[in-house]
């Protein structure tokens, strides 16, 4: 199944893109589509346990990934 | 009124904060302003700008409005997060709260700016004087969230 990946500031910069479909098994989780964007070329620059959305909520790498879902890789935030 | 928070894009206006929170019952009305400093690290700054995952920050942004509103019993809270580029001496975020004293005031004040900065996928890169410009990274944001606390 595909689900969206999102990307933002510099980790949009380093893979040269805010959003790639990845492709992943049936009954996915985070860590399965963690692994799918390792592969793409600038993913070095993710830590080893990014902050993770599924959906717009904060998740874990063990939350469940449904096809369709929205999975957004989280830089640390910088707000204020 | 109600609890609510806010992206905004143009510049945020102090004095509309400060009347959206007044109340007659409230004797103590708190404005919090970040501003874009001159310099950062050592490094001096020219101008900052801001981006964010939009439908998430708006939505973490309310529920820090709404949570700290339940937290201190006060529904006169309002946050607004400005994006895109800013110079020096803007306000990139306005918080404003009342309360009926000023001790809880000054304690949601504080709560909010401090979860803001923890939980709202709001990214700054700053512009420094040499020209360059770079993501700004504070130390802490991630492990917070690495460790499950949300």
């Amino acid at each position: 199944m595909s689900v969206t990946v999102l990307l933002f500031a510099s980790y949009a910069d380093a893979l040269g893109t805010q959003s790639v479909a990845v492709d992943v098994p049936a009954e996915a989780t985070v860590a399965d589509v963690l692994a799918a964007i390792r592969q793409h070329p600038g993913a070095a620059v993710l830590p080893k346990q990014p902050l993770v959305a599924v959906n717009q909520r904060y998740a874990r790498v063990n939350t469940p990934v449904a096809a369709g879902d929205e999975v957004a890789i989280i830089p640390p935030v910088a707000g204020g | 009124m109600s609890p609510v928070g806010r992206l905004v894009r143009t510049r945020i206006d102090p004095s509309a904060l400060v009347r959206e929170v007044a109340q007659p019952a409230h004797g103590a009305i708190l404005l919090f302003l970040g501003v874009v400093r001159d310099v950062n690290d050592g490094r001096g700054v020219t101008g900052i700008e801001y981006s964010a995952y939009e439908a998430m920050a708006s939505r973490e942004l309310d529920a820090i409005a709404v949570e700290a509103a339940e937290r201190f019993a006060s529904p006169s809270v309002v946050i607004e997060h400005r994006l895109g580029e800013l110079s020096l001496g803007e306000a990139s975020v306005g918080i404003a709260v009342a309360h009926a004293h000023r001790d809880e005031a000054y304690a949601l004040s504080r709560w909010v700016i401090e979860e803001l900065k923890h939980r709202v996928p709001i990214w700054k890169r700053e512009h420094y004087v040499d020209g360059t410009r770079e993501w700004v990274d504070p130390s802490g944001a991630a492990a917070h969230f690495a460790e499950g606390t949300k």
